[in-house]
């Protein structure tokens, strides 16, 4: 991930200030709440459910001991990147992965063994959390894929949402998941067109044409579902997307329901990554696509047509948010209702920026704040002295010292935004 | 036509305000489409279309007139009515909509002249609310002093929530974008969580609601208590005004627009880029936060989770309308004050969903930001091509969303 910005920039990656900030505060607080305040007693965690054919015995943590543990660790961590800033070394990119699994390991430690539950399934924490990340890592890679092409993608969440309601009417009147999903995929396309008709075509702020694509969508869905869909309730019933479960392979203990028991969507969901990925990095169409978002006239001299570029990464980038979108019709609800999406687009466009405009960096960044939003559920469900608003609050909290501290450290494509007038 | 000196029609088709006008009615041609092709009488229509297509296009009218005669019933004047009072209350209702949305949309304006995007108002406006009313139930004084200090409260709360914003983007150059937005559901879940404590919660309530503020903590009535409307509509009529002063006529308001224009620019020229990107924002947020009082001091009474509805959000559209002009937000926000009022009502006579006032108003901002699409609609024909001008020119001012000044 590290080595792939900085190829994509260009600029060797340098240790910030902030960031270093960052590594300490992460220190403090985990010697402070996981070593000093620690609640004591056991955190315990089911590996395995009921019916599973291999059963694993609960996994018991003695919370004091594990979270000095984990406090002295992340001390380490953040002296050793004191000492490579000091060294003017290049800190390795698996560094502030380690530092934060850690620190999310620490945190969970610590609010399981404060909650009044004998036990909390992990199974179930991560499969869910994962279920609540899918829709966000569709619409984050829509969103790169636009904003590396050179448009700003505020209208994710628009996107995601009429992908919903597309996959209810096309999954209603086709009565395949096929139809739905493909119809989700041309809702989204058809708000990116939008985006485009007014971003690349008019020259209209894109950051203006994304909000109000939004508002437009959630009133066009709005209106339809209190019209359309409330006259014929059969256009709002489409099918349901079955689970498929990898013979043998979803059999593994905890990893198996967890990646190998999924939808197609899920399945989908880690193709697009990888696929991304290589296209973005490693293609002759992703360093145009780069090209265009960094410096578009030095691609326009090159020969590439630059608006073109944009709009058909845009278009694409809807048609991926769009499929995400279906989630909510096919998977989660089987009927759509109005603002479904609930701000997920919002939460994507950051998990974007979180995970440095890269497809693999915005799936991590999904999978930490669906993983945040299922906590809160989880912990809830378990009683637990911290209000659950707080839970809720931390992906938000998180992001705002990650675009604040962290990004400081990769930037945006240079030209995202900007119109690109020939001449 | 000469083409040394442009004729009437050709200044009038080069005017904006003719684009506005023509943006506000290819809207509602376009809702009042959704209505018809929705309408259940007009479906039934067509599927006779080939014999009489009259009874379709009948039908369709029909439906897309009746809801715009009941959105104007609820919003301008309820000619149905039978007593002078329930005649005019629609425009007080209209006003009352308008009177939150009008400083929230105050503050997305002048962080737009700043360059700033903000997407908060309607956080700032949740903190504006919580400060507005805990000094609104926990205090016990006279009238006037009473609600001064709540407007001031929440002037204070949305200026703290704001300002955070404004600090961090000016310290790090985080995205405002993102900083709103974030901030936004913090401040939601913040209000959740103190609603259901103590610091907020109704004695003895379970709900997450808060104690009713004191008779002397909100704004008195205008038109007694047969009207809505409050004395926060004045308030806010004099926040334009003061909007109007600090943009045009003070030092503050030109080095927020020099650094909206060119923050690089503004910085050599010796303007201190920090100051005034935290104090726009500082600014904005105030406004905001205002519109908090207004809610729960002039119409609700009490705070519950939903104290900010959409206020927040139609602020964008609304400051986008009004161009980022004080004046121009000023009616923009009376215009979707109308619709506000106007969506209700006809929810209520036709059965026609409020949502098509979203479509609606989301649909006039992005036709109002791009004359070309809307003169071609028209049939006006494009301005003369004049190329490194005219587009950068329109880019320019939907970017900044400032006025021609």
């Amino acid at each position: 991930m590290s080595t792939a910005t900085a190829s994509a920039t260009g600029a060797v990656h340098v240790m910030n200030k902030r960031a270093l900030t960052l590594y300490g505060l992460g220190a403090a607080v985990g010697l402070v709440l996981f070593g000093f305040l620690s609640p004591g007693g056991t955190a315990s965690f089911r590996l395995s459910s009921s019916g599973d054919a291999i059963q694993l015995p609960l996994l018991t943590v003695p919370v004091a001991a594990a979270g000095w543990i984990i406090a002295v660790l992340l001390i380490a961590g953040a002296a050793y990147a004191f000492w490579s800033e000091k060294s003017a070394r290049r800190l390795a990119g698996w560094v502030p992965a380690v530092f934060a699994l850690l620190f999310v390991i620490g945190i969970l430690i610590w609010l399981v063994g404060s909650s009044r539950a004998s036990a909390i399934s992990l199974l179930s924490l991560l499969t869910g959390s994962l279920a609540l990340a899918l829709p966000m890592v569709y619409g984050s890679l829509g969103g790169v894929l636009a904003e590396r092409s050179g448009v700003v993608n505020i209208a994710i969440e628009g996107q995601l949402l009429l992908g919903a309601f597309a996959a209810a009417l096309g999954g209603s009147l086709s009565g395949s998941v096929v139809g739905a999903m493909v119809s989700a995929a041309i809702g989204g396309v058809a708000v990116s067109s939008l985006l485009t008709l007014f971003a690349v075509k008019y020259r209209v702020n894109q950051i203006i044409v994304g909000v109000v694509l939004n508002v437009f969508v959630s009133g066009l869905t709005g209106f339809l579902f209190g019209t359309l869909f409330s006259n014929n309730s059969g256009l709002n019933s489409p099918p349901r997307l079955p689970s498929v479960a990898i013979p043998g392979l979803s059999e593994i203990p905890i990893l198996g329901p967890l990646l190998f028991d999924q939808t197609a969507l899920g399945y989908l969901m880690f193709v697009a990554v990888g696929v991304l990925w290589f296209g973005l990095y490693k293609t002759r169409w992703g360093l145009r696509v780069r090209a265009v978002g960094e410096h578009p006239k030095a691609a326009d001299t090159v020969g590439i047509n630059v608006n073109r570029t944009r709009v058909l990464n845009v278009l694409l980038g809807g048609a991926v948010a769009g499929l995400g979108g279906s989630f909510y019709t096919l998977v989660s609800v089987s009927q759509f209702s109005r603002d479904m999406t609930a701000g997920t687009g919002f939460i994507a466009l950051a998990a974007l920026i979180f995970g440095r405009w890269n497809p693999i960096g915005a799936f991590f960044a999904s999978l930490l704040f669906g993983f945040a939003t299922n906590l809160q559920y989880v912990l809830s469900q378990a009683g637990t002295d911290v209000p659950s608003q707080f839970l809720a609050m931390l992906p938000y909290v998180i992001t705002i010292f990650a675009v604040a501290g962290l990004v400081g450290a990769s930037r945006a494509p240079a030209a995202s935004g900007q119109p690109y007038v020939k001449g | 036509m000469s083409p040394e000196t442009p004729s009437f029609i050709d200044r009038l088709r080069a005017s904006g305000a003719v684009v506005s006008v023509l943006a506000i009615v290819a809207a509602f041609i376009v809702g009042g489409i959704l209505i018809a092709a929705t309408d259940e009488k007009t479906t039934s229509a067509t599927t006779y279309f080939f014999a009489r297509p009259l009874d379709t296009l009948a039908a369709a009218w029909n439906a897309a007139a009746n809801s715009y005669a009941a959105m104007f019933r609820g919003a301008v004047f309820n000619y149905d009515a039978s007593t002078f009072t329930a005649m005019i209350k629609p425009l007080t209702e209209t006003l009352t909509y308008a009177t939150p949305l009008l400083t929230a949309s105050l503050g997305v304006a002048v962080a737009f002249r700043a360059g700033l995007f903000n997407i908060g108002a309607q956080g700032q406006l949740i903190l504006g609310a919580m400060f507005a009313t805990w000094i609104g139930f926990t205090l016990d004084l006279a009238w006037p002093v009473h609600l001064l200090l709540v407007i001031l409260g929440s002037i204070l709360g949305g200026a703290l929530w704001g300002g955070l914003v404004g600090w961090i983007k000016a310290r790090t150059g985080a995205h405002e974008v993102i900083l709103t937005i974030m901030l936004n559901y913090v401040a939601l879940n913040l209000l959740a969580y103190l609603l259901n404590t103590p610091v907020l919660q109704r004695p003895g309530s379970t709900n997450p609601v808060s104690p009713q503020v004191n008779g002397s903590a909100m704004y008195p009535e205008l038109l007694g208590d047969e009207f809505r409307l409050h004395l926060g509509f004045l308030v806010a009529v004099a926040a334009t005004a003061l909007v109007w002063w600090l943009m045009n006529r003070s030092t503050l308001g030109f080095e927020i627009k020099a650094v909206g224009s060119n923050r690089h620019a503004a910085r050599t020229a010796g303007i201190n880029t920090f100051k005034v990107t935290v104090l726009a924002m500082v600014i904005a947020g105030a406004l905001a936060g205002m519109a908090g009082a207004a809610q729960v001091n002039g119409t609700e009474r009490f705070l519950t989770e939903s104290v900010a509805a959409s206020i927040g959000f139609d602020a964008i559209t609304v400051a986008l309308l009004g161009r980022s002009n004080p004046i121009g937000v000023f009616f923009a926000a009376l215009l979707f004050g109308a619709f506000r009022a106007g969506g209700v009502t006809m929810q209520v006579a036709t059965g026609t969903p409020i949502d098509i006032v979203l479509v609606v108003q989301s649909l006039i901002v992005l036709f109002i930001a791009a004359p070309p699409l809307v003169r071609s609609i028209f049939g006006l024909g494009q301005r003369k091509k004049r190329k490194p001008r005219t587009p950068g020119r329109d880019a320019a001012v939907a970017a900044t969303a400032g006025g021609d000044k």
